[in-house]
């Protein structure tokens, strides 16, 4: 009976906190196009989130394109269809791999930030100072900071793209001696418009899940530094499911137009 | 009883009646009733927990009371806008226990920050700079300006947070416990802080504490908030001096 009763009420609890964050993500967008717009703020943002992301997107993306082309290669040389590897690697990493494992590495690095940034704001009563003084925290704060993510994991997952794509290469070259032209050609060859759009566009998403989570609970986080720790934790982790939630949709969106 | 008919003549410019609060089952404020009058310091002192900081904060907007009256300079406050809330909010000032400076900007951006949206307040020719350092000059800290909040000390943060507080030029001050977890030496410093500052912009000041030396040298009047009413108005002096063992149990030392 009590195993029941604790069942329902975290099925409530799951049920409500869905609620918010759809209700929060509704003032996202109704917050998104009104004046004033918080410009220099949205552009700090940018920096924060995109520039200071580059070296881990890059180390991440890198090491993939290695450890995929290591890992392909033997299967490949058994089947003597080595040369299908730059046009596999290319495929799987700027269709898949390469977008998940970005948004999963910014969900670690900006998601947990964004909680825990907020959070602390919110337990040391900074957001409460802003909304005395007449300021829309929700504007400067949120709404920045959700477009900043939005707008720069497409980007990032790109340049994870690529650098993924050098690692696989420099394997390649290594192993197979095949030159910069030849690899990149093959790699081109095989990828299509169909390949790359759909894929920005589930970043674009990806980014949106990372800053209204983060923001989400940060922005409504309690009990002082502890529930700062359980804020940026909890962003995380539930971002790390929604992106999986997403990308599975995703998928299933673009097999559906593939099958049109 | 004196200072209260010496003001009662005076405008209230700030007006509660029977507010009431809860969380759950915690009934925080049970119909708490006060007035502030144009010029005056009013001390409200109270328990930990005993929901000063709750009132101050309905006060404001950042909590929505249950039932009861809140009069801002005429303006019910439970009746306005978003806006319109804002407007009201530019001649409030708030001075937060923890200071709550904005800890990724500096100093002079901290003060820059409520002039984002408050610009209408003054001339079009608005001299920003000017104002910041008249406001930094007015706490005695014009060296700060380009430190960030983590290299002040706490009695640096509560000036800087006052100077805030002060950049537009409020009507009302609301302080929530501005001497706690200050040494008494900086603490006697903020308190003759708040004692210039009154004097210079004839504010009206609303001061949450528990702290009775602080209640003493800065009240004009006071109320004893407890069980979650008013329990008690008067002069230092007189409350001083009452004997109910729960007012005698606040001036005990």
């Amino acid at each position: 009976m009590k195993g029941l009763q604790n069942i329902k009420s975290r099925i409530l609890k799951f049920l409500i906190e869905t609620g918010d964050i759809a209700t929060f993500t509704s003032r996202f967008f109704s917050e998104v196009a009104k004046r004033p717009f918080e410009v220099k703020e949205l552009l700090r943002q940018c920096y924060q989130m995109g520039n200071k992301s580059l070296l881990l997107v890059g180390i991440t993306g890198f090491i993939i394109g290695l450890v995929l082309t290591l890992q392909t290669r033997p299967t490949l040389m058994e089947f003597g269809a080595e040369s299908w590897m730059p046009s596999m690697v290319g495929i799987s990493i700027v269709r898949e791999i390469g977008p998940i494992i970005t948004a999963l590495v910014c969900a670690g690095r900006i998601g947990s930030g964004i909680g825990a940034e907020l959070g602390s704001m919110r337990v040391t009563e900074q957001i409460d100072a802003m909304e005395v003084s007449g300021t829309n925290p929700f504007k400067y704060l949120v709404v920045t900071r959700v477009l900043a993510v939005t707008l720069m994991l497409p980007l990032l997952v790109l340049f994870g793209d690529a650098i993924a794509l050098f690692g696989s290469y420099l394997v390649e070259n290594l192993k197979g001696d095949v030159s910069f032209m030849l690899y990149f050609n093959k790699v081109f060859d095989a990828l299509e418009f169909g390949d790359i759009i759909p894929a920005t566009i589930k970043s674009f998403f990806f980014g949106l899940a990372i800053g209204i989570v983060g923001c989400y609970k940060g922005y409504n986080c309690k009990k002082g530094t502890e529930g700062v720790g359980k804020a940026a934790n909890s962003a995380v982790v539930l971002t790390s499911l929604l992106l999986f939630v997403i990308d599975f949709i995703a998928v299933f969106v673009t097999d559906i137009f593939y099958d049109l | 009883m004196r200072k209260d008919l010496q003001i009662s003549n005076q405008e209230i410019v700030l007006h509660i009646k029977d507010l009431k609060k809860s969380f759950g089952d915690n009934h925080v404020l049970k119909g708490f009733n006060m007035n502030l009058y144009q010029g005056e310091n009013l001390v409200i002192m109270g328990k930990s927990g005993s929901g000063k900081s709750v009132m101050i904060k309905c006060l404001v907007g950042l909590l929505e009371a249950d039932s009861g009256l809140i009069r801002v300079m005429n303006k019910d406050i439970t009746g306005l806008d978003q806006r319109a809330l804002d407007i009201l909010r530019a001649d409030i000032g708030f001075l937060f226990q923890g200071s709550a400076l904005y800890d990724s900007m500096t100093v002079r951006e901290n003060l820059e920050f409520p002039l984002r949206r408050h610009k209408d307040k003054f001339d079009d020719n608005i001299d920003t700079e000017a104002l910041v350092s008249e406001a930094l000059e007015n706490v005695g800290l014009l060296n700060a300006i380009d430190l960030m909040p983590s290299e002040l000390s706490g009695g640096m943060k509560r000036r800087i947070a006052l100077a805030r507080t002060l950049i537009l030029r409020p009507k009302i001050i609301l302080y929530d416990e501005p001497t706690s977890g200050l040494d008494p030496i900086t603490a006697k410093e903020i308190i003759l802080l708040m004692q210039d500052i009154q004097k210079k912009y004839k504010t009206s000041s609303l001061i949450i504490t528990h702290d009775v030396d602080c209640a003493r040298a800065i009240s004009d009047r006071m109320i004893l908030l407890i069980d979650g009413i008013d329990y008690a108005t008067g002069t230092f002096e007189e409350l001083a001096s009452n004997e109910d063992p729960k007012i005698k149990a606040f001036f005990k030392h």
